[in-house]
Parts: C-alpha cells; sequence; structure tokens
C-alpha cells in the first residue's frame, strides 16, 4: 500500500509499504477514505519532536472503513464494514486514567512508555503517526491503518455525513473544543485565541457554542488574511500581530483588565512578534538548544487577565525559555492543557453536527490524492494558495 | 562480576545503553561525539540509563548554546551544558556524589548478586492479581527474559530462562514457594544446584479509595562463578530496575487492558520507496 514517510527534517516521501495486519487480539484494519494534515504533523516533519526515526509513518486524522477485525474484537460494538473516525490517542478504556476520561494519558497503550518516562516523568497514551515518544505506532497518511483496541477507539459514523464533515473528529474539532471548554466559559467573558490555524478556527466555533460574550482571534493578516477572514466568519474580532500591538488592543477591548480566557492555539513553532525575540528562539531551537519558540505562550501569560484561565492546546514537547512565571503566579492564572481526550468529546460534538449547529467541513480549503502529499506539506507549512486544511485521499 | 562493571571504559558501557535503551537518533551522534571529546572513564555509575540519554541530549543542547554565545552568559552555560553531557556519557554525577543520591541500581549488587524493586498501581483488585501470579506458568507471559515455568508438586517450580546458542540455549533452574498468603504475598527462591540462585517475592496492598491494588515486587538474582555465570550477570546486570519495571508494567497491561500492544509486525518505510515490517 501506499503510505507517507518521515526521511528527513522538512522531507517526506510516498512510499510502497506492506499492508497492515492484526497484531493484538483487540486490533482492526481500516480502509482509510479520508485523511489529513495537521499542524502537528509539521512539529514532527520539522524536527521540533526528536524522536523521529527516517521511514516513520505519518498521519494521525484519519477515517474509514472496517476492513478486519481481530478475534478478540467486540462484535457488538464494532463490524466489519463500519463507517468509522479513528481517534489520534490510543487508550485502553481501563486504567486509572482512562476511568476518569483523560484518555490521552492512558497508560497500557504506549510500547515505549522508557522515552517518556526519561522526557517528561511519565510516558503518556500510545498515537498513530507521532513519534516514538508516543509509542512509534504507524500512522494513518496510508491507504490502511492497524488501530489497537478497535472496540473502544474506533467511534461508529452514521452515513448521511460527508467525510469532510465528520473526520476533524479525530483531532482539531475535540481539541478546538477542548481548548475552550477547559476555560469554564461564562456569558460576559472574553476569549483571546492565539492562532487561526485549523484548531485555532475550532477553538473560535467552540467558543462560540459555549456561549463566550466575546471573542479574538490573533495571527497574521498579512501572511494567512483567509485564516483572519475565516476567524471574522466564526465570530471573532481580529488582531493582526503584524500592524497591531496585541497586548493594547487586548486592553482595549476588556476595559484594560485582559481576557478571561487565553488560549495559544500556536504551539511551539510560533513566529516571534520582535525581531530580537525571533531571532533568540529560532536561534536556539535549530541548534537544539530549546524545544520550543513559545511566543504565543508568553504573549498570553502577559495578557491574561488575573485569575484568569491559560488554556494551551498548542504542543510543546520539551524544555521553553523565558516563560513568565511571574505573571502567572502573581496574577494567580490557571493553566490548563494536555493532548485531546478525544473519545470523551465525540458524542456530544457529533450532536452539534446533527443538529445543524457547526459544520466541519468549513475549515477544509484542499483535497488531494495522498500521493500528492510532500506538495500538500509544503504548502500547508508554507500557507500557500489560501491553504488552510489538507484532506488527502488514499484512494484517489 | 560487579567491580568489572562498573570500571568498564565508558565505550563500552555506552553501546550497552543503546542497545537497551534506544535513545533517539539525534542523541547517538551527539552522544558518539562527546564521547570521543571525553575519551574513557573511570568513575563509578551512579546515573540510570534513561536519565543519562536524557543528561546527553540536555547536555549537548546546552554546550552548543553556550559555545554559539560569546559573553559570560554563554561560557557559564557552555560550562553546565558539557558538565551535563560528560555525566550522561560517563554515567557518573560528582553533585549526585556530593549529594549522596544515586538514581542507578549499580551499587545494589555489592556481591555479584543483583536485587531490584518495582512497583506499579494496578487498576485490579487483589484477588485477580493474585491468582494470575500464583500460577507461575503466566509469568513468561510478561516477563521477558523467561522462556517457561512449569509447576511441579508441593509448591516446587520448574524455571527456564533465555539464553544464546552457544550457553545451551537456556538457564534452569528449580524454584520453592517460601510464604504464600492469599491475596497479599508470594516469596519463591531456588533450590539448591539452580544455574543461577534467585529468590523473589510479590506483595499485593490495597490502594486507596477505588485505585486498585499497589503491586511490589522485589526480585534477587546471584549468578555462579566462571563464564556462563559472566552472561547471566550481563543479563541481569544490564538495566536490572528498567527490566523489572518494564516487565511489572507488561504485568499491568495485561492485567488491566488484557493485552500487550506491540508495534513488531507493523509496517513502517525506509525511504527508499519500499517498506519493510518493523522488527
Ligand atoms: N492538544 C492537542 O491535542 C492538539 C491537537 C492538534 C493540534 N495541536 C496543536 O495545535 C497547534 C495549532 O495547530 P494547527 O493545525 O492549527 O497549526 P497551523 O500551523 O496551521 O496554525 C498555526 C497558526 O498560528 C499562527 N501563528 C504563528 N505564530 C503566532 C503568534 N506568535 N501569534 C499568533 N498566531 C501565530 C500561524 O500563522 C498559523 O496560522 C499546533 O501546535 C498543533 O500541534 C494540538
Ligand atoms: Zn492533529
Ligand atoms: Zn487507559
Amino acid at each position: 500500500m501506499k503510505a507517507l514517510t518521515w526521511c528527513a527534517p522538512y522531507k517526506v516521501s510516498v512510499e510502497e509499504v506492506p499492508q497492515p495486519k492484526i497484531l493484538n487480539q483487540r486490533d482492526a484494519i481500516i480502509r482509510v477514505t479520508s485523511t489529513c494534515i495537521c499542524g502537528s504533523d509539521l512539529h514532527l516533519v520539522d524536527g521540533f519532536i526528536p524522536f523521529m526515526k527516517p521511514g516513520d509513518i505519518l498521519g494521525h486524522e484519519p477515517m474509514g472503513i472496517v476492513e478486519e477485525l481481530g478475534p478478540g474484537v467486540d462484535q457488538s460494538k464494532i463490524r466489519v464494514g463500519d463507517r468509522v473516525v479513528v481517534p489520534f490517542m490510543i487508550s485502553c478504556g481501563e486504567c486509572f486514567f482512562c476511568r476518569r476520561q483523560l484518555y490521552s494519558c492512558c497508560d497500557n497503550t504506549n510500547p515505549k512508555s522508557s522515552i517518556g518516562e526519561a522526557m517528561h516523568g511519565q510516558a503518556t497514551a500510545g498515537v498513530f503517526g507521532y513519534s516514538h515518544l508516543t509509542g512509534g505506532y504507524a500512522g494513518g497518511q496510508a491507504e490502511f491503518l492497524r488501530v489497537p483496541f478497535a472496540d473502544f477507539n474506533l467511534q461508529k459514523m452514521p452515513q448521511e455525513f460527508t467525510d469532510e464533515q465528520l473526520v476533524f473528529l479525530t483531532d482539531i474539532y475535540p481539541t478546538g473544543y477542548m481548548a475552550a471548554w477547559q476555560c469554564d466559559i461564562k456569558p460576559d467573558d472574553t476569549v483571546a485565541i492565539w492562532g487561526c490555524g485549523p484548531v485555532g478556527q475550532f477553538t473560535i466555533r467552540s467558543a462560540a457554542l459555549l456561549g463566550a460574550g466575546q471573542i479574538i482571534a490573533i495571527d497574521d493578516e498579512q501572511k494567512v488574511p483567509e485564516r483572519m477572514q475565516m476567524a471574522r466568519d466564526g465570530g471573532a474580532i481580529t488582531i493582526d500581530m503584524h500592524d497591531e500591538y496585541v497586548y493594547d488592543r487586548l486592553m482595549d477591548l476588556t476595559g484594560g483588565i485582559g481576557p478571561d480566557a487565553c488560549i495559544d492555539a500556536v504551539g511551539m513553532e510560533a513566529h516571534g512578534y520582535t525581531a530580537i525575540e525571533s531571532l533568540y528562539d529560532k536561534v536556539k531551537t535549530n541548534l537544539f538548544m530549546e524545544t520550543e519558540r513559545p511566543h504565543a505562550f508568553r504573549q498570553a501569560a502577559m495578557c491574561c487577565r488575573k485569575g484568569g484561565t491559560l488554556s494551551v492546546p498548542g504542543v510543546y514537547g520539551g524544555f521553553a525559555d523565558k516563560i513568565p512565571l511571574g505573571a502567572i503566579m502573581n496574577k494567580g492564572l490557571t493553566i490548563k492543557t494536555g493532548q485531546t481526550h478525544v473519545h470523551r468529546f465525540v458524542p456530544e460534538l457529533l450532536e452539534h453536527v446533527k443538529q445543524g449547529r457547526i459544520d466541519p467541513s468549513f475549515v477544509v480549503t484542499h483535497r488531494l490524492p495522498l500521493s500528492e502529499a510532500p506538495r500538500a506539506y509544503d504548502m500547508f507549512r508554507a500557507k500557500e494558495d489560501g491553504c488552510i486544511k489538507v484532506v488527502l485521499d488514499p484512494a484517489a | 562480576m560487579a567491580k568489572s562493571t562498573r570500571n568498564r571504559p565508558a565505550s563500552t558501557r555506552e553501546s550497552n545503553a543503546r542497545q537497551t535503551n534506544r535513545p533517539p537518533q539525534i542523541v547517538q551522534t551527539v552522544e558518539q561525539s562527546v564521547q570521543q571529546l571525553n575519551g574513557r572513564s573511570s568513575g563509578l555509575q551512579n546515573v540510570g540509563n534513561p536519565e543519562r540519554a536524557i543528561s546527553i541530549a540536555a547536555g549537548a543542547i546546552l554546550a552548543a548554546l553556550g559555545l554559539r554565545r560569546r559573553d559570560a552568559t554563554g561560557v557559564f552555560i557552555a560550562g553546565v551544558g558539557s558538565a551535563l553531557a560528560f555525566r550522561g556519557i560517563t554515567g557518573h554525577c560528582s553533585l549526585y556524589q556530593a549529594l549522596g543520591a544515586n538514581t542507578c541500581p549499580c551499587d545494589a549488587d555489592r556481591d555479584d548478586g543483583v536485587e531490584v524493586s518495582a512497583s506499579f498501581l494496578i487498576n485490579k483488585p487483589a484477588e485477580v492479581l493474585y491468582s494470575f501470579w500464583r500460577h507461575f506458568e503466566n509469568l513468561p507471559k510478561f516477563m521477558s527474559h523467561l522462556e517457561s515455568v512449569s509447576e511441579l508438586d508441593r509448591g516446587r517450580s520448574h524455571w527456564v530462562a533465555n539464553a544464546p546458542a552457544i550457553y545451551g540455549g537456556k538457564v534452569e533452574w528449580d524454584a520453592e514457594i517460601t510464604a504464600d498468603e492469599p491475596n497479599k504475598l508470594i516469596r519463591w527462591r531456588s533450590l539448591p544446584g539452580a544455574d543461577i540462585e534467585h529468590r523473589g517475592s510479590i506483595q499485593f496492598t490495597k490502594a486507596l479509595g477505588d485505585r486498585g491494588t499497589n503491586v511490589r515486587v522485589e526480585m534477587e538474582y546471584r549468578p555462579p562463578a566462571g563464564k556462563l555465570g559472566q552472561w547471566i550477570a550481563k543479563l541481569f546486570h544490564e538495566e536490572p530496575k528498567q527490566q523489572i519495571h518494564d516487565d511489572l508494567r507488561r504485568f499491568k497491561r495485561l492485567m488491566e487492558a488484557g493485552d500487550i500492544l506491540t508495534i513488531v509486525g507493523q509496517p513502517r518505510g525506509t525511504c527508499t520507496g519500499h517498506g519493510v515490517r518493523e522488527s
């Protein structure tokens, strides 16, 4: 089958690899019908998470049809032929963490836990196509995918919606939702969101679903005008980090107290606000002296109102410099973060789709064959051709 | 043997660390180059291996930073950086020594024996865990070195561990149960005449609230003298702490989730256009 593999920083290729087979008794094999490229893939491809090996198959946002089931799968839950969404996290459903719905923290699905223990103190769940830090599982940018604990992980989907309307339940729709949900939004709250990428877009829509009084989105009007427009279409006021002072605008919009919730939907590859700050983190990360470029996080912490919430869906991998701990401590901020506990949100978010409150396909700008994935990565990274979200079709 | 393990040159220890630990590629290269810089080392090892991989990576990161900066901070950072990298390569940290801290199990092996322990919280009642473990036949399902355990009579059992072909392919011993308190504790030890002197125990304690059971395993291996003994020592010495930790983690996974997930056999690429199966 065809699969997209990582070969070196900034280099991916489409290769012919063996078909996946059942390896554990509760595995399923899925024929992938749609699979997407995520901002997280960029972190991996660009070498920001140094646990990739050449030949690793990428992709953690796939959906498809169940082709084969292992002998241990509970067939009352999942059957061959079912249409399914695959959450990017692999969870067991039984451990301490899964029982508390902290599915991305599952204790039992990462075969390489010792790396996570060394890097972070404890290891998190296995993830498809997401480096050896999360188990080294083959990813879903491929024609077929093996899914462990299939009767727990696979999410059955109705027939009446298109792939584009459902596929983001794998990751970015729940991710945007969790980012807003964990801010405990009240009707008179102002929510500020850094980054108008796909995650930022779903965060904006989720903050609206959760009844935020005012939503403000921050990104670069010169580089990504189409993302800024999409944010405005979603009901956000936009701040152009390129031409405006983000802090000043936020204070103007909140009577000087700052937003109640500040959400970093940018992550480790943020662009800096000043040339010096940019250069500092760029040089350091390029030389592996720091693993992140936490510009958005720093600014969010400085802008957040006293006693407010900092929510961080943006991904970080290791160690960051110059985190304004003083601001966080003295202003009494609460930090909420984590890889998304996707399974927890799927039923509720599917219901919003069924009720017509949101059509997740709004974010798609490109649908391309899997064979063109390397070009799609370059386009998505460079934000060329108005690219916001790419859906790949393995069958095309 | 334990002495010689400690005094082995850094290079030998490093290659072993690589086999068992598999640090990421970038760490390996950095590791190798720092190793060349440092040459041999003869200190005791008091820094555990996963921690060493991280020390090396972090050390290299800091050293690189310092080397690129020309001011005083740069010099300071470069200093800390190479100290960290040095510590990673040699497995020795004078700061730890000064503090009397020890994150490595290597000192537990005073008379050529290995004593290790591990604990895990397992989300199952003690009865379930006890009865699975009490059937020693089950142990090879999650203990990577064991090939088989067969129960004989009167609490005795026959254990077979894997070994390279030149040593006959296996190491064997008989063991007996020396304490058995249902749902609480099991102790066992090898009988005289074993290839390896072994003793072990497992304790089950109810965890707080509905968190299941705290399981604690202690094991001790004492290899005989001679070549075989050397090999056994190597087998059980490399990463004894990591080993028992990983084994017990597999036990937890088997008990909680009913299976131990693997990626061996999945497809992977090679960047040559034709993929292979993960081995
Ligand atoms: N927590 C999770 O489970 C989870 C899941 C999916 C994605 N993510 C993470 O979310 C983040 C965003 O993902 P995405 O797919 O939207 O990525 P993306 O790269 O498409 O979007 C990032 C956006 O941030 C903007 N940006 C860069 N620097 C900025 C700054 N300093 N201030 C404001 N905006 C800035 C960029 O212009 C871009 O539009 C990534 O870090 C990704 O890894 C997390
Ligand atoms: Zn994603
Ligand atoms: Zn779990």
